[in-house]
Formats: structure tokens, C-alpha cells, sequence
């Protein structure tokens, strides 16, 4: 891959009109967080195949064709009814929308009660009105150093949520963060900041959809701290369209005796690669990771997954599963780090792959790194095909060889879906996997 | 786990039994490297004009080629000037049989338990050995020979069997193929070559064993094993070293080819000196092995046990070309102290309905660092590829590491690869367990540890499973508590 010279790097071009204009309200630790975080983007640039991190993902598409944000007076508006497939028939919800990483006010609401001190909103509208807010924790759990995008999207930080919840405070429900690209070449640089403190309790759903066929690129950062005995869900669905790039990073810490749990489903995009750091940063924290990728077409969807295991007496369970078809690609990377003296650690973690055509491929690397010694840490990975036996079965009982095919791949990633509690959302993602494995034309029409 | 310390005290600072140095004159070239010394190895070996162009072309590839750094080891850098490339124990004539052998290096052998001669030689097992950059004697020739097997030194295969070393050399490992690959390509000294032909079984255990003796000089040794269509041979290897407080670098190839319906067993013993508790010393051990599969329904199998060696850095791999072949690896790799370890295997699935299954056996002790890196790599048109991998690790000691880095790369939908592993200590329940039916901690945790490493074990040949075991235990000894 080729490295762009750095003097024709339009991001870095873009950053120093940015930084005169727009950038130059900011408050002073603000402006040199951005200035430090494009220095390193400067310095080390997009990452490229050498490094070990990006080995089997290429992202010089991205790097080597021009995506703009899009100017902040622009505010996309629109009829309502276009977002209406992707609200999971809620009413009720706290809901912001994003459209092409900014803010929509048209689109988003606020549940007619919200408990007190509890803040859902815009981060855009945090760093205007009240920066020292965020001051503490903005790129403290997302260091822009560890991959070029992150260092990227914490330099250009425009918009996206921010959400808190006060000790012991909970929202009911969920809150949904909803973004939206439209637009060809449009980059969404999206920042989400959920910080939960102690006791408290929530659930945020981020979704990524296209309206139109869009060729847009969203590089997203969430950052979540999850304070003592807390808990936070946290669902990823990306749709996007399968013209789009995404990236995204999401980096969690768990403090003590809390739970994150965490569910991914990545069905959209023609190059997606999420990164999901999980840090179990005090005894007694917990967390779950589940994931599932589906991938038709020339899709290529990496899935890199790290769980440090930082303090004694913490749980980790994580359960990846892909379905890759035609001459789609899928990565699976999982790390599951034990530092010294994490003891009494219990991980495990699980990654299955159903690799449906010649054509395509699929690497998967899980990984376990322990230097601790009274630990129990196990990981399985598995590629496969459908099993001859069942579609016997089947068939034997007069059912046809394509749909046979197709309920065998949907039990298949049932055994994801199935683990989201919340029932709106297990719904829209089981109507979604159904949509995905008929697109994939393999004897849908049958089902 | 609460053995009485004075006994562990006593246990861990067991010596090292073989890391004696026998006093023997020997016929050292200068320091470092270059084209001369290259030209002055091969003349030494009185080798043909394509051993010492093919030995040229790959120093050159070599020199534009750089260490790799991506294993989970960390040493400090070697200086490749500072290394003497052949050291060899002086001989007053040519050896026209075993008697005529040094008393030295007999006595040497005896001692570290190969004796070569005649009246004392293992039943059934026939031994080169290497001692330093040259074999000095080989057993059971001629009896092998009546069967069409040649059992020889390198040089002595390079001197009477060109074209078969011509044919084969370098077709699995080629000299391009990694930077020690390519050391060794360039200055490799000796080692043993082995032709099965076709549909011979062989009768008896071929063995090669590997002594480094004189100071600062690295070994690199190259095996070749060729199994004819039909053929059958099991080959073991086993390695020691002296003590000394500098490290030595030992990098070899192995290179096995299996045609149709052959099978090779492969087994490894690997002690070299591991360095001391404060981890000063031992041997840097850089190896590339690799079978191919090349004919159908074909078989390579690795079996390895790694307890010695400050550093190890080795990947036996079995490409299957062959349909229907199967390779196999087993291993298990200790380090305690300060020793590291980053192993395990590559399978590269090409023919169809090819088979590979992997058990690796990882123990970490004291500050010891063990790390599995595996690529099973199925290939498109591997129609029907199956690769089973387990591999587990066991914690001795709360300063030691165990990591696993499997990677898995399918192009093919008809394959199934999985992938399993599991790190644990010995819980106090076993322990508990053990002790209440009156087994002490210490023999309670050999008794665990064994039972850890047993699917391996049962995969070596007699002889050397039971000195494995033996072996395994006084690598451990002292980590428990």
C-alpha cells in the first residue's frame, strides 16, 4: 500500500483551514488535543498492511479517495418518513440523529421525562456551552495514538453524543443514537462520549444507515467509562450501504464490580473494521461481547476485538459469528490480555464462521496473551461449512435444498440475535439478518 | 502447594547434567563472515562446484535480508561477525571405521548417554552424531544399506549421492525462505541425509545427535530426509549443549519430503543448554523445519519436545500437497526461568481432502515466556480440508507468560478448521487431591504435568518417550511451590 506524501494529505490540509477558522473557538486544552492528535495522524498516517494490526485489512481505498466533512452551516433536512424503517417502530425512546455526523434537531427527540442531571445530547452543543464537562474525559479511555483513524476522528471532533447519567441514576429503555450518511464522499467523523457513574444503569444503541446508495465514510469513537457497580449495553448495528467505508472504535472501561455488555452487528458497507477495546480496570468487572458479521458480495468486514484483563477477579465472555459469502472477505481478530497479577481471571471467548462460497475467505486470529497464572482462559475458532447431516435431514422430511440451506444459516445466526434482551431490537436485527440472507439469493424466495 | 522450600531450594539448583565441555583439539576457521569463509567451508567439505554457488547465492540473499522481529522473544542483538562458522574435532586420518573415532569423543557420547560403540549400541536405533560443525560417526550403515537405505552425513551424501541432494536440496526450505533460513543455506556445516527408497520400511529408529562443544562457534546443521513412493521411516533428534555464560546460536533446517503413500515420523528432543536461573547464557535456537507432503495419501508427522534453549524459534510445518495427505504436529515446549519459547506450526493445505491436527502442549515456569503462533492456511482448491488444532497451556508460577497467536486463513468452503485452547494452572484441588492419597506436591505435580503432556508423549518412540518424561520432569523441578 501506498503511503500518501504528507504535504498533499488533504486531511491535513483541511485541519489547517479548520484550525484558523472554525476550530479556533475551541478552549485552549481542546485546540491542543486536536493539534496533537493531527501531528500524530501526520506523522504516521493511514495504517497499512505491514503493520501486524491491519494485516489482512487494506484500507487504501479510504486513504486514497477524498472524503469532506461537510460544512458545519449545512444541516441536512428532510422528510421524517426516511428515517422511519430505522426507529424499531419506538415512539417513545431518546433518540438523536445524526445525518452525515452532525446533528439533526428536526429528527431527534427526548422522552417527555428524563431523570435529573441525566444529559442525552449532542456533544457539539457540550463543547459550546459547557466544554468543562467533557474536559476530563474526552480521549482519556480513546488515546488518538492507537491507530490513524483514531487520531484522525479526535482531530477533527465536530459532533456526536454525549451521554451521562449522576450515581445511581438509570434510563429506562434505551437511548438510540441513530446516524445517517447520504451523501458520496462525505466523511461522518463521529464522537460519542457515555460516561456512567457510580450504580447507574443504561443501554445506548448506535446505528449506522444510508439513505440512497451513498458512497460516504464514517470513522466513529466511542468512548464509554463505566464507573463502579454500573452497567452499560452497548448495541452497534451498521447497515450502511454496500458503497460506504466505515470505521469504528470503540473503547470501553469498566471499573469496579460493573458490567458492559456489548452486541455487534455489522451486515453493511462495502469496507467496515471495528475495533472494540474493552479494559476490566477494577476487581469484579464483567463484561460480554457479542458479535455477528454477514457478509455477501465483495464485502470485507474486520472485526478486532481486545479485552484487557487489568486488575484480579474479573470475567469476560465474548461470542463472535460470521457468515461469509460470495467473495466477501471477513476478519476476526480477538485479543485477550492478562497482565501480571490479574488473577482469578476467567475469560473465554468463542469465534464461528460459516463460510459459504469458494470464493470467499476468511482469517481469523483469536489470541491469548497471559501473564498471570491462576487464570482460566480458554478460546475456540472454527470455519465451517453447513452441515451435510442437517440439510439430510431436512430434505428427507420434503423440505428443499435451498430453503433448507437458508434456515440452517439463519439458526446459525439466531444463536447471536437470540442473547439481545430487549425486544424491539431483537426483532429489527432477526427482520435484518433475514433481509441479509435473502439478498444473498441463496434459495431465499423459498423461506 | 506447600512443599517443604529447602527441598525446592535443592531441586532448582540442580545442574544442567550435560553442560560439560569435552577437552578436544579442534580445527577452528577465523571469526565472522563473509565469501571467504563460505569458500573455505566448502572447501573444507571438498564439495561440487553447485553446492558452493548454491551456498554463495544464498549468503547474498542473506546480506539483503533482515532479522525478523515479529516473535513474542525478546534477546539482545547477535553480532554474525562474532560467530566462528565451523569448528571441527581435529582427526589425525580419515575415519575408515568407528574405531578409529577419538577416545575423547567416544567417551563424550557415552557419557551424554549415545554410546556408539559396537558391543554398547542401542538395539534398534541407528545414530549419527554431530558433534560441533562435523558427524563423526554413524551407526548401522551398512546394515541399512543392504535395504537400499542411505543413512549418512551430509557431507558424505553430498560426496557420494550429489544428484539426490541436487534433486531435493532446498525444494521445501529454500535458502530464500527466512534470514536464518538463508544463515544457514550459506554456512551449514553438516548434518544428516536419509533416503528411504521406494516401498521400504525402515527396520529401525534412525537417529541424529546433535553436540555443540568449542566456544563462540554457532551450529547449523541440515537434515534431509527423502521417503520414496510407499517408504516408511521414523527419525529422532536430540541436542545438548555445554554451560556457558554467553549465548551460542544453533540455526537449522530440516527438510522432509514424503512421495506417494510414504510416511515420515519426526521427533525431536531438544535440550540445549536453557541458560542459568539468573537467564545468562544458553543456546539461540533459530530453526526452520518443514515437511511436504508431495505425493497422495502420504503422512508427515512432527513430534516435539523443546525443554532447553534460552531462546527457541521454531516452526515445524508440513505443506500438503499430496491429496489426501496428513500431517500432524505434537509438541510440547517448557521454559522456566528466564527461557522463551515462540512455537508451533504451520499447515498449508493445497491437495484435497488433506488432513492436519495440531495438540501443542505449552508449560510456562518461573519467568519463563511460552507462545503458540500456528497458521493453518487452506488453499481454494483443498476441496475437503479438515485441520483440528488444540493447543493448551499450564501456569507454574505467577511470573511466567503463556500466549497464543493461531492464525487461520480459508479460501476453501468445503474445509472445516477449528481452533481450541485453554490456559490453567493446576488447581488446588488436584493438588489436594493428590496429597490426600498420600502423593507429595512435588511428585502430585509431575504426576499432573505428565498426564498435561501425555497425548504428546504417546506420540514419541519408545525410547525417547521415556527419556521425555524424565527430562520434562528436571526442566520442572523447582517451579512448584
Amino acid at each position: 500500500m501506498t503511503r500518501i506524501p504528507i504535504e498533499a494529505n488533504p486531511y491535513i490540509e483541511n485541519f489547517d483551514i479548520l484550525e484558523k477558522t472554525e476550530f479556533a473557538k475551541d478552549p485552549p486544552w481542546f485546540r491542543s488535543l486536536r493539534k496533537a492528535a493531527i501531528s500524530h495522524f501526520a506523522e504516521k498516517g493511514f495504517p497499512t498492511t505491514r503493520e501486524e494490526e491491519w494485516r489482512f485489512t487494506s484500507v487504501s481505498s479510504i486513504a486514497t479517495a477524498s472524503f469532506k466533512p461537510v460544512p458545519a452551516n449545512r444541516k441536512d433536512l428532510f422528510a421524517s418518513g426516511k428515517i422511519e424503517p430505522f426507529l424499531f417502530g419506538l415512539k417513545e425512546c431518546a433518540r438523536l440523529v445524526f445525518v452525515n455526523g452532525l446533528y439533526c434537531e428536526m429528527l431527534s427527540q427526548m422522552p417527555p421525562r428524563l431523570p435529573s442531571r441525566v444529559r442525552v445530547e449532542n456533544l457539539a452543543r457540550v463543547l459550546e456551552e459547557s466544554p468543562d464537562l467533557v474536559e476530563g474525559h474526552l480521549a482519556r479511555y480513546a488515546p488518538y495514538g492507537n491507530n490513524g483513524f483514531s487520531a484522525l476522528n479526535t482531530a477533527f471532533i465536530r459532533d456526536g453524543a454525549y451521554v451521562f447519567l449522576p450515581r445511581g441514576a438509570e434510563i429506562e429503555g434505551f437511548v438510540h443514537l441513530l446516524f445517517v450518511g447520504d451523501r458520496n464522499e462525505a466523511l461522518a467523523n463521529v464522537r460519542n462520549l457515555i460516561v456512567a457513574e457510580r450504580g447507574s444503569r443504561v443501554a445506548i444503541v448506535e446505528s449506522f444507515v444510508s439513505l440512497e446508495d451513498s458512497a460516504h465514510f464514517t470513522n466513529t469513537v466511542t468512548e464509554i467509562q463505566v464507573a463502579g457497580d454500573a452497567s452499560v449495553d452497548h448495541y452497534k448495528i451498521q447497515n450502511e450501504s454496500s458503497r460506504a467505508f466505515h470505521i469504528g472504535t470503540t473503547e470501553v472501561n469498566v471499573g469496579k464490580d460493573s458490567r458492559f455488555s456489548s452486541f455487534s452487528l455489522s451486515a453493511g458497507s462495502r469496507l467496515a473494521r471495528n475495533n472494540l477495546n474493552v479494559c476490566l480496570d477494577a476487581p469484579g468487572g464483567e463484561c460480554a461481547l457479542y458479535g455477528l458479521y454477514l457478509l455477501s458480495g465483495s464485502q470485507h468486514i474486520d472485526n478486532h476485538t481486545m479485552i484487557t484483563h487489568a486488575k484480579p477477579y474479573c470475567n469476560s465472555r465474548e461470542f463472535y459469528k460470521g457468515i461469509v459469502d460470495e467473495k466477501s472477505r471477513a476478519v476476526f481478530n480477538g485479543r485477550v490480555v492478562v497482565v501480571k497479577d490479574a488473577q482469578k481471571t476467567d475469560a473465554r471467548q468463542t469465534n464461528k464462521n460459516l463460510l459459504l462460497s469458494d470464493a470467499a475467505h476468511v482469517n481469523a486470529k483469536p489470541q491469548l496473551e497471559i501473564f498471570a497464572d491462576d487464570v482460566k482462559c480458554t478460546h475456540g475458532a472454527t470455519v465451517g461449512q453447513l452441515d451435510e447431516e442437517a440439510l439430510f435431514y431436512f430434505k428427507s422430511r420434503g423440505i428443499g435444498e435451498g430453503a433448507a440451506r437458508a434456515l440452517i444459516t439463519y439458526g446459525f445466526a439466531k444463536e447471536v440475535v437470540a442473547r439481545v434482551p430487549v425486544e424491539p431490537i431483537r426483532l429489527h436485527l432477526d427482520r435484518l439478518v433475514l433481509r441479509k440472507l435473502k439478498q444473498e439469493g441463496k434459495g431465499g424466495e423459498e423461506m | 502447594m506447600n512443599t517443604a522450600p529447602d527441598t525446592i531450594e535443592a531441586l532448582a539448583n540442580r545442574e544442567y547434567k550435560y553442560g560439560f565441555v569435552t577437552p578436544i583439539e579442534s580445527d577452528v576457521i577465523p571469526r565472522g563472515l563473509n565469501e571467504d569463509i563460505i569458500r573455505m567451508i566448502s572447501a573444507k567439505k571438498n564439495e561440487p562446484e553447485f553446492m558452493l554457488e548454491w551456498r554463495l547465492r544464498a549468503y547474498r540473499r542473506w546480506l539483503t535480508m533482515e532479522e525478523p522481529k515479529w516473535a513474542n522473544l525478546h534477546y539482545s542483538p547477535i553480532n554474525y561477525q562474532d560467530i566462528i562458522y565451523y569448528s571441527a574435532p581435529k582427526q589425525k586420518k580419515p575415519l575408515g571405521s568407528l574405531d578409529e573415532v577419538d577416545e575423547e569423543l567416544l567417551r563424550t557420547f557415552e557419557k551424554l548417554g549415545i554410546p556408539l560403540e559396537e558391543q554398547k549400541r542401542l538395539a534398534g536405533v541407528a545414530v549419527d552424531a554431530v558433534f560441533d560443525s562435523v558427524s563423526v560417526a554413524t551407526t548401522f550403515k551398512e546394515k541399512l544399506l543392504e535395504l537400499g537405505i542411505i543413512f549418512c552425513s551430509f557431507s558424505e551424501a553430498v560426496q557420494n549421492h550429489p544428484d539426490l541432494v541436487r534433486k531435493y536440496l532446498g525444494t521445501v526450505v529454500p535458502y530464500s525462505d527466512n534470514y536464518f533460513a538463508a544463515l544457514n543455506s550459506a554456512v551449514f556445516s553438516d548434518g544428516s541425509f536419509c533416503y528411504v527408497p521406494k516401498g521400504v520400511r525402515c527396520p529401525m529408529e534412525l537417529s541424529t545427535y546433535f553436540r555443540i562443544n568449542a566456544m563462540d562457534t554457532g551450529q547449523f546443521e541440515r537434515t534431509l530426509i527423502v521417503a520414496e513412493e510407499g517408504s516408511y521411516v521414523s527419525y529422532m533428534e536430540g541436542c545438548t549443549a555445554p554451560i556457558r555464560d554467553t549465548n551460542q546460536l544453533h540455526a537449522a533446517v530440516v527438510e522432509l519430503v514424503a512421495l506417494e503413500r510414504a510416511q515420515i515420523k519426526y521427533s525431536t528432543v531438544q535440550n540445549w543448554y536453557a541458560g542459568d536461573r539468573e537467564g545468562r547464557g544458553g543456546i539461540y535456537n533459530f530453526v526452520t523445519k518443514r515437511g511436504k507432503c508431495a505425493g497422495d495419501n502420504s503422512r508427515i508427522s512432527w513430534t516435539q519436545v523443546e525443554t532447553g534453549s534460552a531462546i527457541t524459534w521454531k516452526y515445524p510445518g508440513v505443506i500438503l500437497q499430496g491429496n489426501n495427505s496428513i500431517g500432524e504436529f505434537y509438541s510440547v515446549a517448557v521454559t522456566n526461568n528466564y527461557q522463551q519459547a515462540d512455537t508451533g506450526t504451520k499447515m498449508i493445505h493445497i491437495g484435497k481432502n488433506t488432513r492436519s491436527t495440531i495438540v501443542s502442549k505449552g508449560i510456562s515456569a518461573g519467568h519463563g515466556n511460552n507462545t503458540y503462533r500456528g497458521l493453518v492456511k487452506v488453499l481454494p482448491k483443498a476441496m475437503g480440508a479438515r485441520n483440528y488444532t488444540q493447543c493448551d497451556s499450564l501456569l507454574l508460577g505467577d511470573q511466567c507468560g503463556a500466549h497464543t497467536f493461531p492464525y487461520m486463513e480459508v479460501q476453501n468452503s468445503s474445509s472445516s478448521v477449528e481452533h481450541e485452547a485453554c490456559t490453567s494452572k493446576i488447581s488446588d484441588d488436584q493438588i489436594f487431591y493428590c496429597k490426600q492419597r498420600g502423593l507429595s506436591a512435588e511428585n502430585a505435580v509431575s504426576m499432573i504435568v505428565n498426564g498435561f503432556c501425555k497425548e504428546v508423549f504417546k506420540n514419541l518412540p519408545m525410547e525417547f518417550a521415556v527419556e521425555a518424561s524424565k527430562l520434562l520432569g528436571i526442566s520442572l523441578e523447582g517451579s512448584v511451590g
